[in-house]
C-alpha cells in the first residue's frame, strides 16, 4: 500500500492537514504515537487569533502585533497569509461544529497579552480541547483512516525524496514501514526537555524534529524557547494567560505588584524569574475579578489550581513560576511548508514557518495549526500527484529493525530516568530566561557525554509487549539530539533577542544576528550558521 | 505508604497479580505511577498526556471507581487498576480502539456543513457535553456491556446528543436513527456513567432527553412495546 499523504501526528495540525489532503482527493493516513484526542492541542485553553470583525481591531494590526513579538525573525509575508486567512479559518470551525464561546449572537473574543485588542476566540478555557475534538468528529465524518499507538522513528528518504518513514507498532515492538508519495510531519514541539519545568504534555518530546535532523533536514531558531509566565509552582501546570488578560494581578509576598502584567511573555517570565532569584515567592492574585467571573471565565484555571496547588484562587492567590511553554525553533520549512527534503513537508509546533519569530503571541499557534495545518496538506497532496514510490522494503526499516533489537540488548549500566531528571534541570537553570556562555558550554559538555554513554543506558523492560519503558528511551534519545542544537544555537547567538535572553549579550544586534540560526546533520556531525532574514 | 496495582501481561503466568508498592506521601496517581516507574519498576505500563485533566489518557480504576489518576491523590492501600469493558493490553493500559469505534457508529458529528448565528443560549445547549475528553471512564462503569458488548456506550451517546441539540445540525433525525439500535433504549437509566465523569458530564440524562427526540419523531421503545403486545395477548 502506498499512501498519497502521510500525516504524522494527530494534533490539530495533523488533523487539519489531513482534512485539506483529503479534500484535495488524496489518500491519507494520519499515524501518531498516541490517539488524536490526546494530543497537546487539547491542553490550550486562552483561544485562537483572528480578526472577526474592522470593527476596533484590524487585520493590519494583528500583523502588527506578531511581527512586533517576532523581534525581527518573523518573515513577513507568511505572517500576512496567516492573519489574513484567521477569520476564513475560525468560520470553518464554526462550520464544522466548534463550540465557540458566544456574546451578542457572535463568536466571543477577549484580548490576551501582546495584542492590541481583543481578538483570542475561545470556547470556555477548553479553547485547545474543543476545536481538537470538533476537528476529530469531523475526520470521523470523512474518514480519514488513523494508525494509532505507533511510534516514529524515522523518515524513508532517497535521493533527497521523502518515500515514507519507520514507525514502531508500540503493541508489539515490531518495526514497519509505511510508505507514502507525500509526508507532513505534525509531531509537536520539544518543551519536555524541561520536563517538570514546563507546561507541556509529556508527548512533547520533539521526536518528529529529531527524525528529521537525522534525515537531513534543517533545523532553524532552536534557541527560541517561550517561558509562560505563570505555571503552577508544584507541578508546572499551566494557568493561562486568560487569568491576566482578564485583569489578574502578579504580586510577591508582601503584595507588591512588580511588573505590567500585560507585557509579552518573555518580559513578564523574565520579572518572575528575578523576584524568585531575590528570594521572593511570586502569585497570581486574581480574587478582585469575583466568584461570579472566576465561575464563568476562568472554572478551569481555578480547578487547576484546587487540584494541583492546594489553592482556591477565590480565596487565596496562586503560587506560580515560569516554565518552558512553547518552543518557535522547529523543522526549517520554506513558503509552502516543504522541507529540504523534497515532498516532505512539516507543520505545527514542530516546523519553524517563521510566524513566530523570536517570540510567540498568545492564541496564535492554534491559528498557526489551523491556517498552515491546511495548507500544507493541500501542498502535500498536490505535489504527491506528480511523484512515483516504488513498493519495496527499504534498507531504512531493516536498520531501524536491528537498531531496536539492539536496544534490548543495551547493557542497562546507566540509568536514563536519572539522566533524563538531570537533563531538564541544568536546563531550566542554564538554558532558561537567562543564558551566558559559560553555562550553555557547560550543558553542552554534559549532553554530548550523555550522547556517549546512551548505548549502555537502556532499557529494563525486556518484554516486547507495549513497553513504554522502551518508548521513553527512544524519546530520550531524541532529546538529547535536541538538545546539542539548542546549545549550539544558543551559543552562537550572542544578542539578546524575544525569547532569548543573554546575560552577557543583553543587547540586540540586528547587524550580526537579524538572521535565523541554522542546524543541520553532515554524516552524523551537527552544523551550524546564520542565515539573513529575507524581507 | 502502600499501594497494590493489578499488573497484566498476557504471555505471564499468572497473568494477572496485585502487586505492592512503596510510595511517598501527597502525589497523585500519575505521579506515584510515575515515581514506581522510573524509580522501582520500569516494568509498569500506564498511559499519560497532559498530567491536567483534559487528555483523557490516564483513567483508571481505584478501589473499583474509574478516576482520572492525574486529578486523584492516592490514599494509603488504594487498589489500582485497569479500565473494565475493554481489552486489556497490559497492566493498565487498555485498547481504545473498540470504544472509539461507537463514535462513528453513532454518528456523533455534524452531519452536514452549517453556519447559523449562535448566542449565548444556544452555547450553553452543547457546552457541558463538549467538555468531554473521551477518557472512557464512563464507558468502564457501563453494567450494560456485561449483556451486550455492542452497546454504543455513555460517550458516544453524550456527544451526539451534542451535536442533535446544536443549532447547526440539520438532520437531527438522521442522528437520532443512528443510536435506535445498541443505543438509547438498552441503556438502563443507573447512573453510574454520569457518577464517574471526571468533567461532571451527565450521559444518563442525556440519553433519556435523546429518547424524548426519538419518541418527537415516532420511535418507541422496542422493550415497552414488547410489554404493551405481551399485555394485550393477556
Ligand atoms: C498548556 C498549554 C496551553 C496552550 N494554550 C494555547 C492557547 O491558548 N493558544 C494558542 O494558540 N496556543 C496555545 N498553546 C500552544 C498550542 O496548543 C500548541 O502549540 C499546538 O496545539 C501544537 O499543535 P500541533 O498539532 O503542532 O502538536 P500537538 O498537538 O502537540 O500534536 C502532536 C502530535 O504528534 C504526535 N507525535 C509526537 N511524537 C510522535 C512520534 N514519535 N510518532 C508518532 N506521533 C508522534 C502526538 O501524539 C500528537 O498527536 C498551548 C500549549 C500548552 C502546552
Ligand atoms: S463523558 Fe465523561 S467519563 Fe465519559 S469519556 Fe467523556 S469525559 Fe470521560
Ligand atoms: S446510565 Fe445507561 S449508559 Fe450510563 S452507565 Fe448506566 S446503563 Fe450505561
Ligand atoms: S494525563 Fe491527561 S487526563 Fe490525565
Amino acid at each position: 500500500m502506498i499512501y498519497d499523504v502521510l500525516v504524522i501526528g494527530a494534533g490539530g495540525a495533523g488533523l487539519s492537514a489531513a482534512l485539506s489532503a483529503k479534500e484535495e482527493g488524496a489518500k491519507v493516513l494520519v499515524a501518531g504515537k498516541s490517539y488524536p484526542t490526546r494530543s497537546q492541542t487539547s491542553m490550550a485553553q486562552g483561544g485562537i487569533n483572528a480578526v472577526l470583525s474592522e470593527n476596533g481591531d484590524t487585520i493590519f494590526s494583528h500583523i502588527e502585533d506578531t511581527l512586533n513579538s517576532s523581534a525581527g525573525l518573523a518573515d513577513k509575508r507568511v505572517v500576512e497569509y496567516v492573519c489574513k486567512e484567521a477569520p476564513k479559518a475560525i468560520k470553518w470551525l464554526d462550520s464544522i461544529g466548534t463550540p465557540f464561546s458566544r456574546e451578542n449572537g457572535k463568536i466571543a473574543q477577549r484580548k490576551l497579552g501582546g495584542s492590541y485588542a481583543p481578538r483570542a476566540c475561545y470556547a470556555q478555557d477548553y479553547t485547545g480541547l474543543k476545536i481538537l475534538h470538533t476537528l476529530y468528529d469531523f475526520s470521523i465524518k470523512e474518514g480519514i483512516e488513523f494508525l494509532d499507538e505507533s511510534f516514529l522513528l524515522n523518515l524513508i528518504v532517497e535521493e533527497n525524496r521523502v518515500k515514507g518513514a519507520t514507525f514502531l507498532d508500540i503493541k508489539t515492538s515490531q518495526v514497519k514501514q509505511i510508505l507514502s508519495k507525500s509526508v507532513i510531519v505534525a509531531t509537536g514541539g520539544y518543551s519536555k526537555i524541561y520536563k517538570d519545568f514546563s507546561t507541556n504534555s509529556s508527548h512533547a518530546t520533539g521526536d518528529g524534529l529529531s527524525a528529521a535532523l537525522r534525515a537531513g533536514c534543517r533545523l532553524s531558531d532552536m534557541e527560541f524557547i517561550q517561558f509562560h509566565p505563570t505555571a503552577l509552582k508544584k507541578s508546572s501546570v499551566l494557568i493561562s494567560e486568560a487569568a491576566r488578560g482578564a485583569g489578574g494581578f502578579l504580586i510577591n509576598q508582601k503584595g507588591e505588584r512588580f511588573v505590567d502584567e500585560l507585557l509579552t511573555r518573555d518580559e513578564v517570565s523574565r520579572a518572575i524569574y528575578n523576584e524568585i532569584e531575590k528570594g521572593n515567592e511570586v502569585f497570581l492574585d486574581i480574587r478582585h475579578l469575583g466568584k461570579e467571573f472566576i465561575e464563568k471565565n476562568l472554572p478551569q484555571e481555578r480547578k487547576l489550581s484546587i487540584i494541583y496547588e492546594g489553592v482556591d484562587p477565590l480565596k487565596e492567590p496562586i503560587p506560580i513560576k515560569p516554565a518552558a511553554h512553547y518552543t518557535m525553533g522547529g523543522i526549517d520549512v520554506d513558503e509552502n511548508l516543504e522541507t529540504s527534503v523534497e515532498n516532505l513537508y512539516a507543520v505545527g509546533e514542530c516546523a519553524n514557518a517563521k510566524l513566530h519569530g523570536a517570540n510567540r503571541l498568545g492564541g496564535n499557534s492554534l491559528l498557526e495549526i489551523v491556517v498552515l495545518g491546511k495548507f500544507a496538506g493541500k501542498n502535500a497532496a498536490k505535489s504527491a500527484k506528480g511523484s512515483v514510490v516504488e513498493d519495496k522494503f527499504y534498507e531504512k526499516t531493516l536498520m531501524d529493525a536491528n537498531f531496536i533489537k539492539g536496544v534490548f540488548s543495551f547493557p542497562n549500566k546507566i540509568d536514563f530516568y536519572e539522566k533524563r531528571d538531570f537533563l531538564s534541570k541544568i536546563f531550566y537553570r542554564n538554558v532558561g530566561v537567562y543564558r551566558e556562555e559559560m553555562g550553555l558550554k557547560g550543558v553542552l559538555s554534559v549532553v554530548k557525554q550523555m550522547q556517549r554513554e546512551l548505548s549502555f543506558m537502556g532499557i529494563k523492560d525486556k518484554s516486547p509487549l507495549y513497553n513504554t519503558n522502551l518508548i521513553e528511551f527512544i524519546e530520550f534519545g531524541n532529546m538529547i539530539e535536541l538538545a546539542e542544537t539548542i546549545l549550539v544555537s544558543a551559543i552562537s547567538r550572542n544578542e539578546s533577542r524575544g525569547a532569548h535572553f543573554r546575560v552577557d549579550y543583553p543587547q540586540r544586534d540586528d547587524e550580526k544576528f537579524l538572521a535565523h540560526t541554522v542546524t543541520w546533520k553532515e554524516d552524523g556531525v551537527l552544523c551550524a550558521d546564520f542565515e539573513k532574514v529575507k524581507n | 505508604m502502600k499501594i497494590e496495582i493489578r499488573r497484566y501481561h498476557p504471555h505471564f503466568e499468572p497473568k494477572s497479580i496485585f502487586m505492592s508498592y512503596e510510595i511517598p506521601e501527597g502525589l497523585t496517581l500519575l505521579e506515584a505511577l510515575e515515581h514506581i516507574k522510573s524509580k522501582l519498576d520500569s516494568t509498569l505500563t500506564f498511559s499519560k498526556g497532559c498530567r491536567s485533566g483534559v487528555c483523557g489518557s490516564c483513567a483508571v480504576r481505584v478501589n473499583e471507581k474509574e478516576v482520572l489518576a492525574c486529578e486523584y491523590r492516592v490514599k494509603d492501600g488504594d487498589k489500582i487498576e485497569a479500565l473494565k469493558a475493554s481489552e486489556v493490553v497490559r497492566d493498565l493500559i487498555v485498547d481504545m480502539k473498540k470504544p472509539l469505534e461507537t463514535l462513528k457508529k453513532a454518528k456523533s458529528y455534524l452531519l452536514e456543513q452549517n453556519i447559523v448565528s449562535m448566542d449565548e443560549e444556544d452555547e450553553k445547549m452543547t457546552k457541558k457535553q463538549s467538555d468531554c475528553i473521551l477518557c472512557s471512564s464512563c464507558y468502564s462503569s457501563c453494567p450494560v456491556f456485561e449483556t451486550n458488548p455492542d452497546f454504543l456506550g455513555p460517550f458516544a451517546l453524550t456527544r451526539n446528543y451534542r451535536y442533535v441539540v446544536d443549532k447547526r445540525e440539520t438532520k437531527k433525525k438522521e442522528k437520532i436513527e443512528a443510536i435506535l439500535q445498541n443505543g438509547i433504549w438498552d441503556c438502563t437509566l443507573c447512573g453510574n456513567c454520569t457518577e464517574v465523569c471526571p468533567q461532571g458530564i451527565d450521559p444518563k440524562t442525556d440519553i433519556m432527553m435523546l429518547q424524548s427526540w426519538a419518541t418527537k419523531f415516532g420511535y418507541q421503545n422496542p422493550n415497552i412495546a414488547n410489554f404493551g403486545s405481551f399485555g394485550l395477548d393477556f
